[in-house]
């Protein structure tokens, strides 16, 4: 088999094995269901991986209830680790999809939606990892392996093609920070969104009183606000690095660094909205939860621009097509 | 997060409005509350969010300046949405009175949050760190220790320490203040002002600069005078006898397409091989223009932007004579250069003759007609219908080269007059036209390229301000700002007890616990956590 197969194959197999994964995150969160209902207060400190349902002071718990839930708790840890574990195993596999698939078109894996998207999940993916790994936070498992799944199932059914040379506008230095960049600070922004989300419906669940099953395994909402916000602080530089050099590459390209193309306008938008969500922050009145929500339209925005662009209006960039 | 003394601009500002807005005011008093108003953080997240929303339209509707034809379709379509559409300026979004009003509201908004901030800082630059809280222990993160050496030696080492850590440090009678991070606040001002500048380096550029174009079968030269453009746009402070006199002649033009099955047809290579000569009299020299490698001539950028194909024709009149010969450029319809043109003689006689038609590199005919399957000329052909008509005199007005006006002239039929004359050519061929109206041969054909000549001023002031824009934001959203402090007291047994605590004042805070063990552990002999609240739930400010 050649590189351009040995990238199929195995590009196949890491969207199969982080369904799985998914499927295995599912089931952790499941299985946490009817257990910590009764957790400490919120603000209260929870670690995410500790799991030892926060022996509240709750004196009546008797003694079966006890068992059944420890039983619960250990499921949860089961299926969790088996979520990390399959992670870990699509992960590779995933990563040298992308690699052959840079060996078979002799140039850097981004030319177009298909490359571009692959690559962007295995940063996502190992944003995760890192997490996983290194600070023990389990907890985004769930929503990356899902969009992991959906993304790479996307990217093999609707965006694939051949691999091919790229066209003459792609030759250049400031194409490739370009579109690096634009992966990294991609990935990043999809972290902070997934983030925001379990943000936001941790928060609600606490407004309600009602901090039950996997919800109350995760960290406090401050917690999760925190990491959203630095990956979004990371993001937000690299994304206004990306936007510049794509206006440099345009004057070289076309003699005009900015012309609202489709494209470029939409980039311009995303970015907005998240300084917008980097103002909503230090704003009394908008941080917390107007925030994450300005945090999920700025990744909509993103995806928008990255698929609905591609698909629905031409313009210059539409280079790619698909 | 941010404190009340942190920042205590902002904070005012979003305070202040709802105070005073109630009362009825002078006018006086009403300006400051219309100013504070627009500076405060919520007006300018509002009018960010506006800025995001209005921008949206742009993108998904067609928009003149790039693609005026799927303009006039769109309205053709859809008549009354069209018409309304386009009153309030939605087909030209981003040069409209109201898309203009809220990125200036948003720029003086901009401003009058940067000076009082910097105002702000330019003080704290200044001052002192802060007064040592009375009760340490209440801070996000304290340690206690005990040491035997004397209070004043502890303070010492404990400034010592901190200095080295690149901490402004001030040492008080019983304590130690500390901070650290004043960049981050710098790289916020920075990045903001950057944005005015930038703003700045775009209307110079806009006000002086121009974007015109010429199109160049092979062979041919262009002199850079503006009567040689085929269109100009150019800002108000253009002044067209600044043009730079150099001339470019094409020499050869090379575009090879993608005959792989992957992507079939997908542009591989485009290179034009020109001879420029900078200013007449000068030696010539060559030059090789690639889509990513534009010519620059004493700061005017020439970009290759598009290319096309010119059938080579020879037109003859009814007397016999030569009426026209030469390269006629065709416009482009599709990926496959299905082109578009018209190849006019108004000089036959007895009568003028004019063709329109199609010019098809790898020419097919189906159902749909002639069209081309391949970007490369693989089976050049040209389709074409022939008019006549009386001899006209030149009018002076500028006529679409690729398109023919047909008012005055009438349409050549077939011998039996039941249908128009359709003409077929490949590279050599020539045909009769009927009753002895001339003939026309196809010599060949040529590729065209189309040029686009321009200057941009103040690009690099954009430029720097774009970088200077990506590092201060680096500063404001990395450099952590952090206080500490240090108490040390005489113990009634001679020891000394010695306190430290710490405040972060940026969001993404991390080590701080560390810090303060670490420095604890470094004055005691012996010392314990008094308390450190977890990251993420100590008190905020605010
Ligand atoms: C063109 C419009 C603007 C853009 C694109 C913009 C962008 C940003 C960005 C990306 C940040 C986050 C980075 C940082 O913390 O330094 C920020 C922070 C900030 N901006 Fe703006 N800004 C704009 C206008 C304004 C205006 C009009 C004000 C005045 C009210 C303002 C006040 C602030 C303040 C106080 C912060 C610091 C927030 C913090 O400490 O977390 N900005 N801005």
């Amino acid at each position: 088999m050649d590189f351009a197969g040995v990238s199929n194959t195995t590009m196949v197999t890491a969207a199969v094995v982080y369904l799985f994964a998914a499927i295995a995150h599912a089931a952790e969160w499941a299985a946490a269901r009817g257990t910590g209902a009764e957790a400490a207060p919120a603000g209260s400190r929870q670690e995410a991986l500790v799991g030892a349902g926060a022996p509240g002071p709750e004196p009546v718990a008797d003694a079966r209830d006890r068992e059944r839930e420890e039983r619960a708790l250990l499921r949860v840890e089961r299926y969790g680790r088996s979520g990390v574990a399959l992670t870990l195993l699509a992960f590779p596999v995933h990563a040298i999809a992308v690699v052959t698939r840079g060996l078979a078109a002799d140039r850097f894996p981004w030319g177009n939606m298909y490359e571009f998207v692959s690559t962007s999940l295995l940063f996502v993916v190992a944003v995760h990892l890192f997490l996983v790994l290194r600070a023990g936070q389990r907890w985004l498992g769930l929503l990356v392996t899902m969009l992991a799944t959906i993304g790479l199932g996307l990217a093999v059914t609707v965006f694939y093609v051949d691999v091919a040379p790229l066209v003459p506008s792609l030759h250049s230095t400031w194409f490739i920070f370009h579109i690096v960049a634009a992966a990294l600070s991609g990935a990043a922004f999809n972290v902070g969104a997934l983030a925001s989300v379990l943000y936001l419906v941790k928060d609600r669940a606490e407004r309600r009183g009602a901090v039950g099953g996997y919800l109350a395994k995760l960290p406090s909402t401050r917690q999760i606000d925190l990491l959203a916000y630095r990956a979004h602080a990371f993001a937000f530089p690299l994304w206004t690095f990306t936007i510049a050099a794509g206006a440099i590459w345009a004057q070289y390209a076309w003699g005009r660094f900015w012309g609202w193309d489709p494209k470029e306008t939409m980039s311009l938008v995303t970015w907005v909205i998240y300084a917008g969500y980097l103002h909503a922050r230090a704003t009394a009145g908008w941080r917390g939860t107007r925030a994450a929500v300005l945090a999920l339209l700025g990744v909509v925005a993103f995806w928008f621009n990255f698929i609905g662009i591609n698909l629905l209006v031409s313009g210059l960039h539409s280079y790619a097509g698909i | 997060m941010t404190t009340t003394e942190e920042r205590p601009a902002t904070e005012q500002q979003d305070r202040r409005p709802s105070t005073e807005a109630p009362r009825s005011l002078r006018p006086v008093e009403w300006l400051r509350w219309l100013w504070t108003n627009l500076t405060s953080m919520r007006t300018a997240l509002t009018l960010l969010m506006v800025l995001a929303v209005a921008a949206i339209p742009g993108a998904l509707l067609p928009q003149r300046p790039n693609q005026p034809f799927e303009v006039e379709a769109w309205i053709e379509q859809r008549p009354t949405l069209g018409g309304l559409y386009d009153a309030v300026g939605l087909f030209d979004v981003y040069a409209s009175p109201w898309f203009a009003a809220i990125y200036l509201l948003l720029f003086v908004s901009l401003i009058g949050c940067i000076v009082p901030r910097t105002r702000v800082y330019w003080r704290a630059l200044r001052a002192q760190p802060p007064r040592t809280p009375r009760n340490l222990g209440r801070l996000p993160a304290s340690a206690r220790a005990t040491s035997s050496r004397p209070a004043a030696e502890v303070l010492e080492q404990a400034a010592a320490r901190l200095r080295s850590r690149r901490f402004r440090v001030v040492v008080r009678e019983d304590s130690v203040a500390a901070e650290r991070g004043y960049l981050r606040e710098a790289g916020n001002l920075v990045f903001h002002l950057s944005l005015v500048v930038m703003l700045v380096g775009l209307a110079v550029g806009a006000l002086g600069g121009y974007r015109g174009s010429v199109v160049l079968p092979v062979g041919q030269s262009f002199a850079n005078t503006i009567s040689q453009y085929d269109d100009i746009t150019a800002g108000g402070r253009f002044d067209p006898t600044s043009l730079p006199p150099f001339a470019i002649t094409v020499e050869e033009f090379v575009a090879e397409f993608e005959t792989g099955p992957v992507q079939q047809g997908a542009a591989r290579v485009f290179r034009a091989d020109l001879q420029v000569t900078e200013a007449p009299g000068e030696q010539p020299y060559d030059y090789t223009l690639e889509v990513n490698r534009p010519l620059v001539v004493e700061g005017v950028d020439v970009h290759l932007i598009q290319h096309g194909y010119a059938p080579v024709v020879t037109v003859r009149d009814g007397n016999g004579d030569v009426a026209f010969s030469g390269a006629v450029p065709f416009l482009p319809q599709d990926g496959n250069f299905t082109s578009a043109g018209a190849i006019k003689a108004p000089d036959a006689r007895p009568e003028q003759l004019a063709f329109q038609g199609f010019f098809l590199p790898t020419a097919a005919v189906d159902e749909l007609g002639p069209r081309s399957l391949f970007p490369d000329a693989f089976a050049p052909e040209l389709f074409l219908n022939a008019w006549y008509g009386p001899p006209r005199e030149e009018s002076g007005v500028p006529e679409n080269v690729y398109s023919l006006d047909v008012t005055g002239l009438e349409q050549m039929t077939t011998e039996d007059g039941s249908d128009s004359l359709r003409l077929r050519l490949a590279p050599g061929e020539s045909v009769e036209l009927p009753d002895g109206r001339g003939s026309i041969t196809m010599d060949g054909w040529e590729r065209w390229v189309k040029l686009q000549i321009s200057d941009t001023p103040g690009l690099g002031v954009t430029l720097g301000s774009v970088v200077a824009a990506v590092l201060g934001l680096c500063l404001s959203l990395f450099v952590r700002p952090r206080r500490i402090w240090v108490r040390a007291r005489t113990t009634p047994d001679g020891g000394t007890a010695v306190e430290v605590g710490g405040l972060d004042r940026a969001d993404a805070r991390t080590g701080l616990e560390e810090d303060v063990e670490e420095l604890a552990g470094h004055l005691g002999e012996e010392h314990d956590t008094a308390r450190t609240v977890p990251v993420g739930s100590g008190e905020d400010g605010s």
